[in-house]
């Protein structure tokens, strides 16, 4: 009887593991497993197939003197830091005149926030066509009447990074918008009560009293901007093909192309884990900090 | 934009509505910026409903001289994407194929993740949660060619089922996440009250919290139906040829085609591909920015 019962209670302690088996399979193979697995083959020679060899960093060194990787990486970086800038200040910026109680409100809040629901590759064409130099804009504003007009730099090996600036802030500012703008519905009233009693300029409680009280949230988007940044594929791909040459490369497409196209798994996976190392580093302190901030309010 | 100084109602406002400087200088930031954002959009509707030749004249800002709808025509059943030429309605019935499975099982896996995280907490399981959490981070690169291998192994590389399991791997940490933060909101005496009264893992789940879940179902299927409709690279990779959905297949009629560039057919068929995602969000409202601060804020 008891030894019965002991087992079906032990058998019924199983079920919710049971149930959490997708989730398991999807951290340990999917997640876990794939990261090593690329790991490993970037410590070997493998090109179209995988090898067993083991050549050490090898590949990385090979990586870090080829002139494209190292261009994709620098375009990274001033797209990152460019753009995380910008949807950062232009957000900001937004939500804050937003929350001066303006005229239409909701339609302004639809207005900044479409793009965000359309897809990269949409984005990527759309913009391709509005800077493109024969037809788009620069043509528009030369038929105007300003005929040295000149704004080509889709086509300007040393600028068409900043296009895809441009069309990424034009999707993305809405989201920073959209999560500042409840970060500043959530401060406390009483905030501007004393901050008039006290003759305070709203622009200075915006920089030194709210601004740092948003702490959390810019947190939030810094995370989810940079997981963008690092990811940012689709854009390049449907604006410029990486191009002029491959001035707009960026390190996404340079392991895409060397995947599936330059047959060269190895030195991709070399690079995948850069990129991979790159977000947890840029990551792992923010998270932690937030975990010991929640763990710090006696989450259970 | 309605900037109509008329509907002074008596609020306790912080600040007074009078049009000073000050506000008037915030509407026009905000009215201009609303141009810029609404500009892209503009350009893409009234190219679409104008023809080459007038497109050739250059006036982008210009309202088409006679609207025409060839070019909505074409892209939906006759633009080439190098191989064949039917449009882009082939991806729209693919992305269709692959959003809805990749919308429903996400979404019960989640629900259950967090249902099973939040009340019955086996052990181990948070750190399970932890890593889970983590892997959101992991750049998609790093995880293809290992995917390509294992769905090639179980025959699913190249397929609809392949695609769909993809997106069931890179969706669940939000889909878990959303589920758990919903359910920790839910007083735990309901679930002890249902564990007195006998009931069972899989019972309390379908008959108790899954009844209680409908305004977080709603934000997950808003976030995973655009998500997923948005996908370029994981379409790209593990579709396969006949599973191609409409962004890939939106990119290949567009930047793959040679000779002369159909501007026209270009931006309807961008439109087209844009329309699910935007029609989500404009019934969605407020739903949306619900679902991305709730994916994003807590955590």
């Amino acid at each position: 009887m008891t030894t019965t019962r002991a087992g079906r209670r032990r058998l019924r302690r199983l079920v919710p593991w049971g149930a959490l088996l997708p989730m398991a399979l999807t951290v340990l193979v999917g997640y876990l497993g794939t990261a090593l697995w690329s790991l490993r083959v970037s410590l070997s020679s493998s090109r179209t197939f995988p090898q067993d060899d083991f050549v050490g960093l090898a590949q990385y060194e090979r990586l870090f003197t080829n002139e494209r990787w190292l261009l994709s990486l620098q375009n990274l970086a001033v797209y990152g830091v460019l753009f995380i800038a910008a949807c950062m200040v232009i957000g900001f910026l937004l939500a804050v005149f937003i929350d001066q109680k303006v005229q239409g409100e909701g339609l302004l809040r639809t207005v900044f926030l479409y793009p965000y629901a359309m897809s990269f590759v949409a984005t990527g064409l759309v913009w391709q066509w509005v800077l493109n130099p024969g037809s788009g804009l620069q043509e528009a504003v030369r038929r105007m009447g300003w005929p040295e007009f000149s704004f080509d730099w889709i086509i300007d090996q040393d600028k068409v990074i900043y296009t895809i600036v441009i069309a990424s802030v034009w999707q993305a500012s809405g989201l920073v918008m959209a999560l500042m703008l409840a970060g500043l519905r959530g401060i406390d009233e009483d905030l501007w009560k004393a901050a008039r009693i006290d003759g305070i300029p709203a622009w200075r409680v915006y920089l030194s009293i709210v601004l740092p009280m948003l702490g959390s949230t810019v947190a939030t988007v810094f995370v989810l901007l940079f997981t963008g940044v690092v990811k940012v594929f689709d854009s390049v791909v449907s604006m410029t093909q990486g191009g002029p040459g491959t001035a707009s490369d960026v390190p996404a497409k340079f392991i895409m192309d060397h995947l599936f196209g330059r047959a060269n798994i190895a030195l991709a996976s070399a690079g995948s884990m850069v990129l991979l190392a790159t977000v947890l580093a840029l990551v792992a302190p923010v998270l932690y900090a937030r975990s010991r901030g929640a763990a710090g309010k006696g989450l259970q | 934009m309605s900037a109509v100084p008329g509907s002074i109602r008596s609020l306790p406002r912080r600040r007074a509505r009078r049009w000073n400087v000050g506000r008037i200088g915030v509407h026009a930031f905000l009215v201009t910026a609303a141009l810029f954002f609404l500009a892209p959009l503009y350009i893409m509707l009234t190219t679409s409903f104008k023809s080459m030749d007038e497109i050739r004249l250059g006036h982008l800002f210009a309202l088409p001289l006679a609207p025409s709808l060839d070019a909505w025509r074409t892209a939906w059943s006759e633009a080439c994407t190098g191989v064949s030429c039917e449009g882009v309605r082939v991806g729209f019935w693919n992305s269709v194929a692959i959003v809805v499975p990749s919308t429903v099982v996400p979404i019960a896996i989640g629900a259950l993740n967090g249902y099973a995280l939040s009340f019955w907490r086996p052990r181990g399981a948070n750190l399970l949660f932890g890593v889970l959490m983590l892997g959101a981070f992991i750049p998609v690169q790093v995880m293809i060619y290992p995917l390509v291998k294992i769905l090639a192994a179980l025959g699913l590389f190249s397929s609809l089922s392949g695609i769909v399991a993809v997106h069931v791997v890179f969706s669940m940490p939000v889909m878990t996440l959303l589920f758990r933060n919903y359910y920790a909101t839910i007083p735990p005496e309901l679930f002890k009250a249902a564990r007195i009264d006998g009931g069972g893992f899989w019972r309390i789940f379908a008959q108790l919290m899954l009844p209680m879940s409908t305004p977080i179902i709603v934000v997950a299927a808003i976030m995973q139906i655009t998500g997923v409709w948005n996908d370029y690279i994981l379409g790209l990779v593990f579709a396969g040829r006949d599973n191609l959905p409409m962004t890939v297949q939106l990119n290949n009629v567009i930047n793959t085609t040679t000779g002369e560039r159909l501007y026209n057919v270009n931006m309807a068929a961008t439109i087209l591909t844009s329309l699910v995602p935007l029609l989500v969000y404009f019934v969605s409202g407020r739903w949306f920015v619900r679902g991305i601060a709730a994916g994003a804020v807590k955590g």
